[in-house]
């Protein structure tokens, strides 16, 4: 699924990355515990779906080579977390809808769990 | 090739910034990407439980042809009871650790999980040494 779909179907906003929007996700994983987030051992174009919103949401995703993140319930992403992922060709997205509700959305266009 | 890096007890906005750099020269050398992730999840994982747990610590990475050696000496209270702190889901880490996404007791397996070779030294009331190595 490209990023393009996914944030036409979870009326996202793409705040950084935007010359990704071809690329392709092959599955999701949605967790607020960055240290279950490293322990994904899988080496599939992965999407991290998260409400954590901090530095360490970034450099997680860094040590773990996911290039996508999607903030559900409208988090924003702090000046310096935007370049951290600039630095690191990362794609962030943000949603208005609800882990819960975006979860769901990906899940029944198509979108694999990792697990 | 041989690094130091210096991390501060509490400095959750660079926290990660050695195991970026650690990453990145990995990565220049062509080291195969699979271990790369490996090292650098181990090495973050160790990183974080400096900044979360101690005053202060000193990163040491050694990157030779065959393997990388890293050492994370701190000054902090120590960890009364290794054995325990290996298990998963075992955490004295403070809310403000656990805000950041961290402090589910899933560090210390997960390095052992990432590494050849973990070794966890600690004096109560002094520090910790982690070292560990993985092979190319």
């Amino acid at each position: 699924m490209t990023i393009q779909e996914i944030v036409t179907h979870i009326e996202g906003r793409v705040v950084v990355g935007a010359h990704h929007l071809d690329d392709n996700v092959e599955c999701a994983f949605a967790s607020d515990l960055m240290s279950d987030v490293l322990t994904i051992t899988s080496s599939h174009k992965i999407m991290l779906l998260t409400g954590l919103c901090n530095m360490q949401t970034i450099r997680t995703c860094e040590m773990s080579d996911i290039k996508v993140i999607l903030f559900v319930r409208d988090k924003k992403a702090t000046d310096e977390m935007i370049e951290l992922a600039e630095e690191n060709e990362m794609v962030l997205i943000e949603t208005p809808f609800s882990m819960y509700r975006t979860s769901g959305v990906l899940f029944n266009l198509g979108l694999s769990p990792i697990y | 090739m041989n690094f130091t890096f210096n991390v501060e007890g509490g400095d959750f906005t660079n926290a990660g910034a050695a195991s970026s750099h650690v990453k990145k020269m990995m990565k220049q050398l062509g080291v195969d990407a699979g271990i790369v992730k490996r090292t650098v999840v181990a090495l973050y994982e160790a990183e974080v439980n400096v900044v979360a747990h101690a005053f202060r610590g000193v990163i040491t990475v050694d990157i030779e042809e065959d393997k990388i050696y890293v050492k994370l000496e701190d000054e902090g209270p120590g960890i009364p009871d290794i054995s325990q702190a290996m298990q998963k889901g075992f955490s004295t880490a403070s809310p403000k650790v656990r805000e950041m996404g961290f402090g589910a007791g899933m560090g210390l397996p997960n390095m052992q999980s990432n590494t050849d070779n973990l070794v966890v030294n600690s004096e109560v009331g002094k520090g910790t040494i982690v070292e560990f190595t993985n092979y190319f």
